[in-house]
């Protein structure tokens, strides 16, 4: 089986800084993590693997700067078999659209039997990607997973995270998972991983090789685009209304009416 | 992580340090607190640190180890790293390495190959047995006997203070064979949890590095055969001062670990704490009693890796240099957690906050493995060898 698990390098950090005139993240100069989801994800992809008796072969990958190697690294210290980097000035800027389609067209060129993300980037926080790249992928998806109860080459069996509990949902493979952190624990690096890790060769994959054409990816295929990131305004104390019911039902539809909220 | 002074580390060490620290913030941290209170023994650290292919590094390849040449840097970063968070947990992966060290400086192939690949592994915890309750530093005057019927040999006494003891499988004993030959009548032989009449006395009760066991070991007519004897008869003390010299820097290792963690927390205090409308680290007072505390914690700092890095060389007697990193950062953690218990004033003294349990915890390293006095015996010694050897 063929696990291919997509990772972002974000910043280690509460304070980003935007460029204000693409409006996206500075990432210069600021310490680099692996997305703590996708930790989540490279974790039970171990654990799949570990669970089919090691007949599977782990493959992340990353679209980003060639900085993000360090990250790919990360990944194949704790378990992963294979790292691919895609990089290519060409994706720069690209919003959850362009990046979902560029990951999925990777994913496609290496081979996939099943694909796990983690639930969303602590940077960008849509929790898009995942879900589009499964549809650009044209495979089923289960969202939120908490845990995997059965998976075999030809389905799988997961409990997926809702507000009133746990949905159970069976997907034949190939298919694609974002996950939470309630699914494990993640494992830390050994040192025999971390020397393979350092010594490992990671794939490059760029636009052309992948058949992308620039419009169709970076800025200029992005359908959406970020016209100004501000912090929200504190808001101000609201009204309190005492007093009977009554009193206080009229008082606020008069507030209301006069706001001209309805 | 590129932090703090460069000490020319390879590529290995560094990941051996940065792998350490990481086990040390997100494992033994959360846990630190409950150990020091309960005792109870980290076998939950253990199986981290040989997943993480931990307590092989000083172990070499062919045994399934992973020090890569350079055993005691290895040893002495990771107890630092492990030590920063607690020392009493870093001592059940130490205590297994100074078991461990007979086996490797004296031990035949057969011995290394029986032995050595699980602890490596992480799946047997080693520990040393020479000290008894008459015996201290005066290790030449232990009373266990080992006499020899057949091709075994019968082993009577006690051990007393024996870090890992009662938890560990391998026990790298010294008992004495030949009364009549003084100190060349010792001999060391490797024991097993489990053999016929070895036993365990009740588990002590310390004022530091309480997340380490510490027992008495009982031998009652222990049979143990020849093939567990390390070297020949008559060479128990001499591997036991080999030992030591290679071991020493690992205390002095652990000990700048505990200095510096009492440092962090002092630091990280006096940066917040607010008297008089200022932070506290303002006051030259306070400011200065910080920079002497880490100028001392570098400098043993340095001592240790000179001389960890001067042993994995092949130096024939490290003896002085050993004893000088023992004495000088042990001597440094008691004088730095000292300090910093005062930086925190009312708040270092109450067992809420992590500092005192720094204090307890350095004070077993100005006594353990050779006390600070013997360590400057062993100092004068050699100075005085040396001046005796210029003058001829």
């Amino acid at each position: 089986m063929r696990i291919v698990v997509p990772v972002k390098q974000v910043p280690d950090t509460t304070e980003v800084r935007m460029d204000s005139e693409t409006n996206t993240l500075v990432r210069e100069g600021v310490d680099s993590i692996v997305n703590p989801f996708d930790t989540y994800a490279v974790e039970e992809a171990v654990r799949v693997k570990e669970r089919l008796n090691l007949d599977a072969s782990i493959t992340v990958l990353t679209m980003g700067p060639p900085q993000a190697e360090s990250a790919l690294r990360e990944c194949l210290a704790v378990g992963a078999d294979e790292a691919a980097l895609v990089t290519d000035r060409a994706f720069a800027g690209s919003d959850t659209w362009a990046t979902s389609l560029v990951l999925a067209t990777a994913i496609r060129h290496i081979g996939f039997d099943l694909v796990i993300c983690g639930k969303q980037a602590i940077d960008g926080d849509t929790a898009q990607v995942g879900p589009g790249i499964s549809v650009h992928l044209d495979v089923p998806q289960a969202t939120y997973v908490g845990k995997v109860e059965e998976i075999t080459p030809g389905k799988a069996v997961v409990l997926r995270l809702v507000e009133e509990g746990h949905e159970r949902i069976e997907l034949p493979l190939p298919c694609l998972w974002t996950v939470t952190k309630e699914i494990n624990e993640p494992r830390l690096p050994s040192l025999r991983g971390k020397m393979r890790a350092k010594k490992a060769e990671i794939r490059k994959l760029t636009a052309e090789e992948l058949g992308l054409k620039a419009k169709a990816v970076g800025l200029d295929g992005s359908p959406t685009r970020v016209v100004r990131i501000f912090s929200p305004l504190p808001r101000a104390g609201g009204e309190v209304f005492t007093g009977e019911a009554d009193e206080c039902v009229a008082k606020l539809v008069a507030a209301l009416t006069e706001g001209q909220v309805v | 992580m590129a932090q703090g002074m460069d000490y020319g580390l390879t590529e290995t060490q560094e990941m051996i340090r940065d792998l350490g620290r990481q086990v040390a913030d997100e494992k033994i941290k959360p846990v630190a607190a409950h150990h020091d209170e309960t005792g109870e023994f980290p076998w939950e650290i253990i199986k981290v640190l040989a997943d993480a292919d931990l307590m092989g590094v000083y172990i070499p390849e062919e045994y399934g180890g992973s020090a890569d040449g350079t055993p005691g840097m290895n040893m002495c970063l990771l107890a630092e790293e492990l030590s920063r968070a607690c020392a009493g947990i870093a001592l059940a992966f130490a205590a297994t390495g100074l078991g461990t060290l007979p086996i490797l400086l004296s031990g035949s192939d057969e011995q290394k190959k029986r032995f050595l690949p699980d602890i490596a592994g992480g799946k047997r915890l080693a520990a040393f047995g020479i000290t008894e309750a008459n015996a201290g530093s005066d290790a030449a005057s232990i009373q266990t006997t080992a006499v020899k019927d057949g091709d075994t040999y019968v082993i009577n006494g006690t051990k007393q203070w024996i870090s890992n003891g009662g938890e560990a499988e391998v026990y790298t004993v010294f008992a004495m064979t030949d009364r009549t030959r003084g100190a060349r009548g010792a001999t060391a032989f490797i024991l097993e949890k489990g053999m016929d009449g070895f036993s365990f006395g009740k588990k002590e009760d310390k004022l530091g590095i309480r997340g380490s066991t510490t027992r008495e070991l009982v031998f009652e007519d222990v049979r143990v055969p020849e093939a567990n004897r390390l070297g020949r008869e008559g060479t128990g003390f001499m591997i036991a001062m080999k030992t030591f010299d290679v071991s020493r820097p690992g205390v002095a290792a652990q000990a700048v670990g505990i200095a510096q963690g009492a440092l962090d927390c002092a630091v990280n205090y006096a940066h917040t704490r607010k008297q008089f409308g200022k932070s506290i680290a303002s006051f030259q007072g306070v400011g200065f009693m910080l920079a002497d505390m880490a100028m001392k914690i570098e400098a043993a700092r340095a001592l240790v890796y000179a001389t960890a890095r001067h042993i994995d060389g092949g130096a024939k007697r490290p003896t002085k240099y050993s004893a000088m990193s023992k004495c000088f950062a042990s001597d440094v953690a008691m004088q730095v957690t000292t300090d910093a218990i005062q930086v925190l004033g009312g708040y270092g003294y109450m067992k809420e906050y992590p500092v005192e349990k720094y204090f307890r915890d350095a004070k077993v390293t100005q006594i353990y493995e050779g006390t600070n006095q013997i360590q400057r015996d062993e100092i004068a010694r050699a100075l005085i060898k040396e001046a005796a050897g210029r003058k001829s």
